[in-house]
């Protein structure tokens, strides 16, 4: 059970991921799509006009959950757009993938954008909207050329558009892009992005599903959310549940990046174990030592490499190793790292990327920053390491999105376990 | 104030940009627009250009400045021909991004974020790209992507778009 979901139209086995390589495979036509079983679902919800409702149904007994990160059951949003109130509702697709350690959407859109599209049509036809964006962060050149002209040929074929398939429904899709952020994945940020505003988040309440995109009903999922959707209604709500554990149903793709030898994304079963995910992806490089795994993208908190190795690869295992499953980024580094320097490197990244918007975030970002480049260089005191752990909780929860978090849960996770590197860090300082 | 005049074609793109938005929400284009005037301005923005993107999409250009001022991709300073976007995020950095840096400011002269006095190159050091399992990486003018980078594809690289200026003078 390899890339049967998100990267069916894929290799099985694919020997680099680069750009290059993948594009000998030629996966993102609409030929290509179609040999894959692509749009059958959607030609069916057509022709016997289902009852949006019942799709509804389906994903909500997938157990299907956002990928971007937050977890949230997708059939549980879906059913939050009231199909009662008139005019304009939008379905927003979150291609603003940015999380460092992240990587799989970007192949999804690039390699194969048919399959987001039809997700994105079987998701505006479910929730009544007429018209769904795909906003995708604007380093995305590559993705979003293949996403236009995977657009312009389903519009040809009558996939999308006025009158689809000669039927009374008409979707309009289109692509969108940023000029890159990564405060844009946020979903409030996302749509004022889109709307041409600065993307700071929006205060919730009111949330999206009520006043969204231009005051509008709006649901927003990730790619790989949407992307999983015709595969689920396909092969029905119970073939996924069973790929993966009760509670987490179905499959996911983890990049993993870093110290191994076959470095790629891996579309597995949830409940996988992490071994397994490790020998897939070729085992550790030169043969070295596992030392810690960063398993959700870099807002989530470090676990070493000897817990990891016990556990398994859904939501609530990942969450008692005392991390979280977040967009399965997976970060992989072997004995030889610095965690010091690891830390230091994302608290640059929340630094820079913060919106600014609220005083804890902003100035905190920059004082975490500034904290760990002294530790690192060993010009701070032993206390330091204390104000350092105080600054980042004084951020956490006091902020209007959960940035504030995303920098102040992998500075407790870094001191959680690797305090002693901090303080090796400012003795060899001390010692000159 | 006069502004620089939008070109032809950049008015074309921008009128395909707001085709994509609710009739009353032109604003929705200002990314796209901006992108492509930017684009076709030789990699940077002027005042002068967005003020012109301002007034073609019925904007006040403190508007139009405020979004600019707060993405990455905007350059304000004249770059280079080609401009290295190079990642040293966590995963690129574990896989050599910093021995990839050093051996760009070594060969081109110049360190992070500044431009090579002939005007060919500028480098720049950037978040995740989002090819983290293709690290280290490296991303020319917000384009194609160069990935599971060494020092010698590093050298190629340089070597093939030094030739390329030259050929195009």
């Amino acid at each position: 059970m390899l890339n049967e979901v998100c990267f069916r139209v894929m290799p099985k086995d694919i020997p680099s991921w680069d750009d290059a390589s993948l594009a000998q495979n030629n996966t993102w036509t609409l030929e290509a799509y179609r040999a894959a079983g692509g749009y059958k679902v959607w030609e069916s919800i057509i022709k016997e006009k289902t009852e949006p409702r019942s799709i509804i149904a389906k994903l909500k007994k997938s157990v299907l959950r956002g990928r971007g990160g937050a977890g949230f059951p997708t059939g549980l949003k879906w059913s939050f757009m009231s199909p009662g109130v008139p005019g304009e509702k939008y379905l927003l697709c979150n291609s603003d993938e940015s999380e460092p350690g992240t990587c799989k959407d970007r192949f999804i859109l690039t390699e194969n954008p048919h399959q987001l599209l039809e997700g994105m049509l079987i998701g505006c036809y479910a929730m009544g909207a007429k018209v769904g964006y795909n906003l995708m962060r604007g380093e995305f050149w590559l993705p979003f050329q293949r996403c236009e002209a995977a657009l312009k040929e389903a519009m040809d074929a009558g996939l999308i558009g006025d009158n689809i398939l000669g039927s009374d429904v008409s979707i309009h899709l289109h692509n969108s892009t940023t000029l890159g952020a990564y405060i844009c994945g946020e979903e409030t940020a996302l749509m004022n992005a889109l709307e041409g505003k600065r993307p700071h988040p929006r205060f919730k309440p009111p949330f999206p599903a009520n006043f969204g995109l231009w005051g509008r009903p709006t649901n927003i999922n990730n790619t790989e959310t949407i992307a999983s959707v015709p595969v689920i209604l396909e092969k029905g709500a119970d073939w996924f549940v069973d790929q993966g554990t009760e509670k987490s149903g179905g499959t996911k793709i983890f990049c993993v990046s870093g110290h191994v030898n076959k470095p790629g994304n891996y579309e597995v079963p949830l409940g996988t174990p992490f071994s397994e995910l490790l020998e897939m992806a070729g085992g550790m490089r030169n043969g070295a030592k596992l030392k810690a795994v960063i398993p959700g993208g870099s807002s989530m908190p470090v676990v070493p490499g000897d817990i990891m190795m016990k556990t398994n690869l859904d939501y609530e295992s990942i969450m008692q190793a005392g991390s979280m499953l977040g967009s399965g980024g997976m970060i992989i580094m072997d004995e030889s790292t610095c965690m010091v320097a690891v830390a230091r490197r994302f608290a640059r990244f929340y630094k820079h990327e913060s919106c600014g918007q609220c005083t804890p975030c902003r100035e905190g970002s920059g004082w975490v920053y500034r904290l760990l480049c002294d530790i690192e260089q060993g010009k701070a005191s032993m206390d330091d390491i204390d104000r350092l752990g105080r600054v980042a909780k004084q951020i956490e929860g006091r902020t209007i999105c959960v940035f504030g978090e995303a920098i102040a849960w992998p500075v407790e996770g870094f001191l959680k376990h690797y305090r002693h590197e901090f303080e090796a860090c400012i003795q060899r300082g001390k010692e000159g | 104030m006069t502004a620089q005049p939008l070109s032809e074609s950049s008015k074309a793109v921008i009128d395909g940009w707001v085709k994509k938005f609710p009739k009353d929400h032109p604003r929705a284009a200002l990314c796209g627009a901006l992108k492509h005037v930017q684009e076709e301005n030789g990699g940077h923005l002027t005042d002068d250009l967005m003020t012109s993107v301002a007034n073609y999409l019925g904007l006040p250009p403190i508007e139009v400045f405020e979004v600019a001022s707060f993405y990455d991709l905007c350059e304000f300073q004249p770059i280079g021909r080609y401009k290295l976007a190079v990642c040293t995020n966590v995963s690129c950095m574990l896989c050599g991004s910093t021995e990839i840096v050093e051996h760009l400011e070594k060969r081109l002269g110049i360190k992070m974020g500044e431009t090579t006095p002939d005007g060919l190159f500028t480098l720049r050091d950037v978040e995740c790209l989002a090819a983290c399992i293709n690290a280290p990486m490296l991303q020319l003018n917000d384009k194609e992507l160069y990935e599971k980078l060494t020092i010698a594809d590093v050298d190629a690289l340089l070597d093939r778009l030094i030739d390329e200026a030259k050929t195009k003078e």
